[in-house]
């Protein structure tokens, strides 16, 4: 019967209405959607968006879910890719009111529920920060206690996602923020200012005795590189979850 | 008929239309999907199993795998994820060449790897020329982001079947979802009938 449980509900495209776009940082944006009959879903799940051009082409792109299975409103965020087919769609052209075709949610490993419980240890290269948040705004929507602790990886403090929301959740929901600047660390910085390391993922614990759940996600790189250096700490790999994206034009 | 997204535009593929399934893009990058870290198996340390429902149990060495006959191959692979990567080349060895061995009695296979990933494939994919463990890419060894040592090759199905860090299969009376089946993903996978969720 877990076999059931696990499957979820069918996977079956639906159209939602864009209520709302919010600028997230110079390069994503965030779009709230109004999906009749979302089935829900669990924090760190993803859709999937198929749009359709006039003479009938269509493409898919895979895009994680931003917000709490709580949250009355339903978004994703979406960093724009230069070079990409779908994300300067989405996040130069879409407007609110237009329709986005999708369905979901999908992927079921990837994700936490407060039921599960901790600590969490959640790392984010740049917008892996995307499903990550969505557990954040999980635990806070179930006024969850559990140690969590979160470290974002950006290039500048304007590339990190929610930046003024982290900064207020983690004062309010008790979290512990860290940031670390790659390119960029603004004039008195004191949060970390280089790639993560050994030593930074020993500052943000908790101790690999503790068998914190871990979840990882960002660009292939910064995956495979935080992983490494979870498993060299001494975290158990079967602790560790991770989710891997790269520049292929999205 | 789908709607319209007013303002899409879109691109269309540079390739011929028919080499790309129903709602994949072709990419020229090797993007990685995995569940959880990359393991790292030292070579004097991997084996590769037949094991349940077969005449012979049979098991190599990374030495004695090598030595076995291989072919080099070039094929498109599909992920679910919606990229696919057109006249990709490997070199590794044919299932046939290995279930030989082994004599199957079974129908199912469940592949094991290194991490703790499972995937089932119907033994009928496998045989015939559709299937190998390959341990080289473009010439050069697998590279561990992308399944190295060693890696189930299935490209007919969606590429989550071509098990990563593959170490061995074993045979079944009965059809046993793996790892992705198990969470929602099509038990069978055929990227032709776009088979990707378990409802498809």
């Amino acid at each position: 019967m877990e076999r059931l449980n696990l499957r979820g509900p069918a996977v079956v495209w639906r159209y939602g209405t864009v209520t709302a776009l919010i600028d997230e940082s110079p390069h994503a944006k965030t779009i709230e959607l109004d999906v009749p009959g979302w089935p829900g879903h669990a924090a760190g799940q993803h859709v999937d968006l198929r749009l359709t051009a006039d003479d009938g082409y269509q493409t898919q792109r895979s895009y994680s879910i931003a917000s709490a299975p709580e949250d009355s409103i339903f978004a994703l965020t979406v960093e724009r890719i230069d070079d990409g087919e779908v994300s300067p769609y989405l996040t130069e052209e879409l407007r609110a009111g237009d329709e986005l075709e999708l369905r979901g949610p999908v992927g079921g490993h990837f994700t936490w529920r407060v039921d599960d419980g901790g600590p969490l240890l959640l790392i984010a290269g740049g917008s892996g920060l995307v499903p990550l948040m969505a557990m954040l705004r999980h635990r806070a929507a179930r006024s969850s206690e559990l140690d969590a602790r979160l470290l974002v990886s950006a290039r500048s403090l304007d590339d990190v996602l929610y930046r003024d929301e982290l900064e207020t959740r983690a004062a309010t929901d008790g979290f512990l923020l860290h940031r670390t600047l790659t390119r960029e660390p603004p004039v008195g910085w004191t949060g970390f200012a280089r790639r993560i390391d050994a030593e930074m993922l020993r500052t943000v614990g908790p101790v690999p005795t503790a068998r914190p759940r871990i979840f990882v996600c960002g660009p292939t790189a910064f995956v495979e590189r935080a992983d490494d250096l979870l498993i060299e700490l001494g975290h158990d790999p079967t602790t560790i979850r991770s989710e891997r994206f790269g520049p292929t034009g999205g | 008929m789908a709607r319209i997204s007013r303002g899409f535009q879109g691109r269309r593929p540079q390739v011929e239309p028919d080499r790309v399934p129903p709602g994949q893009y072709v990419t020229r990058d090797f993007p990685v999907l995995s569940a959880g870290p990359t393991p790292r198996t030292p070579l004097d340390k991997w084996t590769f199993a037949i094991r349940g429902a077969v005449e012979k149990p049979v098991s190599w060495s990374w030495e004695e795998f090598v030595a076995l006959p291989s072919e080099t191959f070039t094929v498109d692979i599909h992920c679910v994820t919606k990229w696919s990567k057109l006249d990709t080349t490997w070199t590794g060895v044919s299932l046939d060449t290995l279930l030989e061995q082994a004599e199957p009695k079974a129908k199912f296979v469940l592949a094991s790897c290194d991490g703790g990933y499972t995937t089932n494939v119907p033994i009928a994919d496998l045989v015939g020329g559709r299937a190998w463990i390959a341990y080289e890419y473009d010439g050069e060894p697998l590279e561990p982001e992308h399944g190295g040592p060693a890696r189930l090759l299935v490209p007919h199905l969606y590429f989550w079947k071509s098990a990563k860090w593959v170490r061995g299969i074993e045979l079944h009376d009965y059809d046993e979802p793996g790892f992705w089946e198990r969470y929602g993903y099509h038990n069978y996978g055929d990227p032709w009938k776009e088979q990707r969720y378990w409802n498809d």
